[in-house]
């Protein structure tokens, strides 16, 4: 087994743990194993907290040993957790130089959930700073590389959760969405990625960006794992006045694969300008393939979905730039060491800490929510998000589930898009919508594009995500196309 | 809608970032590119249109007032970066 424990689905290796059958140390050695093989080459992670796990290993199995296999639906399993997701004890940087050495005195609730159910957190993952970024390239440590292809960006911002999952160095990773920081990266690894409805999973414990978008997610290389994750996570938390208090049903992922009954739209502008020609050859496949499997497959149109990457590129650097006044070189992180007075010592402390993307966006927030400009920029982009929520609403009256493109693009090259910051936002398109309207979306793998992977993105009703994951994972089960994974790694390269 | 560099360096005031000359220069041309894109807004008439803050609803949020442990105070001031006496330190902020 020992070979190929790397290449075990979360779903069966929390089975052979709880038999007896794979200790969590045999586990958790192999992982790191991998870890130690392919990480130099994709940098995925930014701490390897080996000891550590090794020690919850050690503990998980003499609780086994002890007759307890009641341990937990993760009990056993490794994961990867993204770096602005707080643990108590281990550095959570954020992808930036301000929180370069912090350590957090506290667990955020998923974080919690997850050594509640007997997950081994392995280690934390890169990040584009502040989870401002499309590709991993704004991390102020290293970019993360797409196991794929090296010369090319994995998607971000959770590029090191999605590279983690899909070089195998951990089956299980948890990433943040703001604007598609999940789903994207999926989708451009060849992995499934999950932004769950606003308010289903607690963000206590997760450093806001965006407040009103932010929401924590699962990734894994197939459905089954995604939902195990996702039902973890999910569920009411006191310290979180957003979180909606709900525990999501039980989530079936068995029998025939079949959608018979499910009426799916999709919307004709997401297939406009811009979008690759091999990805939408792989998005029509997929409708095929849908109807194949019975579900109603029509057209519709969500008429303000142009307008949706404008208002959420106003509504986002707002909220960041309120969130991040509290990077102040006072309480804790990175203060400049040479200053004089308190407004110079914020000034440089700040201008030291953040990395171009985020000041940029720190300086179009405070614009936008500045005096004379409010108005014209921040009400008109909510009131934008309330014809983008309209939108949705109507489709929803005719349609169980929207299907999408996840990117209009596969992986690019590092540094093709780093000069222009406004073609770099656009990759975001597809996925923004959804964060707006606080919906859950999904990424699942539906085939290659020149041998780079392309994802396709459901959609779903507040609250409806259950659907999602029980449409997607017909969907792969019928298609097989999550089985697909890059060349990394077999005997130290490519 | 074009920033001029007096804008930006009041902006940059309110953000509390102290902006070298190059990046004045490079955040006058992006974020003139930004807001100008951001102008397609101005296409949709809005007036009666209310915005949305908050895109699932909910309404005070309340909990039972009970008191519960807070931070470990050492644990919170180990990551400050400076402290004393209990206290996060920060620079004389009053004149004389």
């Amino acid at each position: 087994m020992s070979g190929v424990t790397h290449k075990l689905s979360a779903t069966r290796l929390n089975r052979l743990f709880l038999a007896g059958e794979l200790s969590a140390v045999e586990i958790a050695e192999a992982f790191l194993n991998r870890i130690q093989a392919v990480d130099p080459q994709v940098r995925a992670f930014l701490t390897i907290s080996a000891d550590t796990a090794m020690e919850r290993a050690r503990k998980l199995d003499a609780r086994r040993r002890g007759g307890d296999t009641e341990i937990g639906s993760l009990a056993g399993v490794p994961i990867a957790v993204k770096d602005n997701i707080s643990t108590d004890g281990t550095r959570t940087t954020c992808g930036s130089k301000i929180l370069g050495e912090y350590v957090p005195p506290y667990d955020a609730t998923v974080v919690e959930r997850l050594r509640a159910s007997g997950a081994i957190i392995i280690g934390k993952t890169n990040m584009d700073e502040f989870a401002m970024g499309s590709s991993g390239e704004n991390s102020a440590f290293f970019p993360t590389r797409n196991p794929w292809d090296l010369e090319r960006i994995p998607g971000g911002s959770s590029s090191g959760s999605a590279v983690a999952v899909a070089a195998e160095e951990v089956p299980l990773s948890l990433g943040s969405d703001t604007g598609g920081s999940i789903r994207q990266p999926a989708a451009l690894t060849g992995i499934v990625g999950m932004k769950p409805t606003y308010g289903y999973v607690s963000r206590y414990g997760l450093v806001a960006f965006a407040s009103s978008l932010d929401q924590i997610g699962p990734f894994g290389r197939d459905v089954e794992d995604v939902a195990r994750l996702f039902e973890v996570i999910a569920g009411s938390d006191r310290r979180d006045a957003t979180n909606a208090g709900r525990t999501p049903p039980a989530i079936k992922l068995t029998g025939e694969p079949s959608l018979k009954g499910a009426r799916l739209g999709v919307p004709k502008e997401y297939f406009a300008e811009g979008i690759d020609s091999e990805v939408k050859a792989r998005i029509e496949e997929a409708i095929v393939q849908l109807r194949d499997l019975g579900a109603e497959v029509e057209e519709c149109s969500l008429p303000h979905t142009e307008y949706a990457l404008s208002a959420y590129y106003l509504i986002a650097p707002a909220e960041a730039s309120a969130n991040l006044a509290r990077f102040d070189g006072v309480r804790y992180g990175y203060r400049t060491p040479d200053y004089n007075g308190l407004l110079e010592m914020y000034g440089k402390t700040r201008a030291e800490g953040f990395g171009p993307e985020v000041k940029r966006r720190i300086m179009i927030g405070t614009y936008a929510l500045s005096s004379g400009y409010y108005d014209a920029y921040y009400k008109k982009a909510q009131q934008i998000r309330t014809l983008v929520m309209r939108d949705f609403e109507q489709v929803f009256e005719q349609f169980d589930a929207l299907i999408t493109p996840t990117s209009p693009v596969p992986a690019w090259k590092l540094g093709e898009k780093t000069d222009d910051p406004l073609a770099m936002y656009l990759a975001d398109v597809c996925t923004i919508p959804v964060n707006l309207a606080g919906l859950p979306g999904l990424s699942v793998p539906c085939g290659l594009a020149n041998g780079l992977p392309v994802g396709l993105q459901l959609i779903g009703k507040h609250f409806d995500d259950a659907r999602l994951l029980q449409y997607a994972w017909a969907y792969q089960r019928a298609t097989k196309h999550h089985e697909a994974r890059p060349s990394l790694g077999t005997e130290g390269g490519r | 809608m074009a920033l001029t560099r007096n804008q930006v360096e009041h902006v940059a005031k309110l953000a509390r970032l102290s902006l070298t000359d190059q990046e004045k220069v490079a955040f006058t041309e992006q974020l003139s590119r930004i807001l100008e894109h951001v102008e397609s807004l101005n296409r949709l008439e809005t007036a009666d249109v209310p915005p949305t803050y908050h895109a699932v609803a909910l309404q005070n949020v309340l909990r039972e007032d009970k008191p519960h442990t807070s931070l470990d105070r050492a644990k919170v001031l180990s990551q400050a970066p400076e402290a004393e006496e209990g206290c996060f330190k920060v620079p004389k902020i009053t004149e004389g």
